[in-house]
């Protein structure tokens, strides 16, 4: 099950530059740890985030398997126009997760 | 001359060690030994790691299950207001059981006797939202267990706990978190042991977990047997660990190194 937490300023004025904090919650299994019958634990990360901003990307970061488990994203953009952020993780074992949030400009 | 010292200062740390409780003044929680990077982390909701289980506690909360086709929030409501300091008072009497138990342990009662449905495993990612969605109602609300003549007993047993010496190393809880308290076992500072914040995310675990994942934890290091989860014991030394910080404020689900 996946969950996210995603701050964006409600609202912000027309060029301010605008801090975005996510927060997914995400195991980040590294693939180098084996289980106690030595088995190696098969590695399951999120390999992609990306968030558009009125379908324009504006962020983007491949993960790897040294980050921290639910991975915490900090990033900041440029407000234009009022409108919609899309956040997308894709990652292994076919790990898809989306969420959005709104923002409008003065 | 060496040895003397040495013996010397073995004496020194016996004395301390037998030194008493906290006095109310000095308690600390743990937040107050931690560097400013990790406050900064526990103190914004989104930003902290455990807020992602009370989400999802919160989803749970509503959700029909077990034979009963019952969820929680039919009986008690939105958790927000009939929730508030529940976890301040836990462990607290049950009754039926003629003895304290633990908020997770309540939670399971009421699944199994209320909703029908079958028991949560301690440590599951199920039951630590659940108790995590509980404990979020009392942040900011002063630890409040109910110590009267049926717990009083438990609490006595939880502090007897606390003092034994037990593990190959042969330390009792109080020796660290009472008497050497602030000081560094080797990279950390010796907190003192107040379970303001539990279920808490350790950044060491990579994941939410409960006093009792935490105390077994202690165990190990000091190379005793660890009682097992929703053992008697464990839950008297909670009720112990839970008097000893009475008054002070809860703020689950904390960030802990």
């Amino acid at each position: 099950m996946a969950s996210a937490l995603i701050n964006v300023p409600a609202r912000a004025k027309r060029g301010e530059v605008i801090e975005i904090k996510t927060l997914i919650s995400h195991t980040m299994e590294t693939g180098f740890r084996r289980t106690q019958l030595g088995a190696v634990i098969p590695r399951d990360i999120i390999r992609r985030f990306v968030c558009t901003y009125n379908g324009t990307e504006v962020f983007r970061a491949d993960l790897h398997p040294a980050i921290s488990a639910n991975p915490f994203i900090v990033f900041s953009t440029v407000a234009i126009e009022s409108g919609t952020l899309v956040f997308s993780w894709t990652g292994d074992n076919g790990f898809s997760a989306t969420e959005s949030a709104k923002i409008s400009v003065e | 001359m060496r040895r003397l010292g040495a013996v010397m200062s073995a004496l020194t740390v016996a004395a301390v060690a037998f030194a008493g409780e906290i006095p109310t003044s000095e308690r600390r929680s743990g937040y107050d030994f931690m560097s400013r990077e990790t406050r900064a982390m526990q103190d914004d909701d989104t930003a902290n790691p455990g807020m992602l289980w009370v989400l999802e506690g919160a989803t749970l909360w509503s959700r029909k299950i077990g034979a009963a086709g019952r969820a929680c929030a039919e009986c008690h409501g939105d958790a927000r207001t009939t929730m508030k300091g529940v976890a301040a008072r836990h462990p607290s009497f049950d009754a039926a059981r003629g003895r304290p138990v633990s908020l997770e342990q309540r939670i399971n009662t009421c699944r199994v006797d209320r909703q029908q449905a079958p028991s949560l495993a301690y440590e599951s990612r199920e039951l630590l939202a659940l108790t995590a969605y509980v404990a979020r109602q009392s942040r900011g609300l002063p630890i409040d267990v109910a110590i009267d003549a049926r717990t009083q007993p438990f609490l006595d047993a939880g502090r007897a706990t606390f003092h034994r010496r037990q593990g190959q190393l042969n330390l009792a809880c109080a020796q660290c978190h009472d008497a050497n308290w602030g000081r560094q076992l080797a990279g950390n500072v010796i907190p003192q042991a107040h379970p303001t914040g539990y279920p808490l995310y350790r950044l060491e675990w990579q994941g939410l977990g409960s006093l009792q994942r935490r105390l077994r934890n202690c165990l190990v290091g000091i190379r005793a047997e660890p009682y097992d989860y929703g053992a008697p014991e464990m839950v008297d030394l909670e009720l112990y660990l839970m008097w000893r910080a009475r008054g002070m404020t809860m703020d689950a689900p904390a960030v802990r190194p």
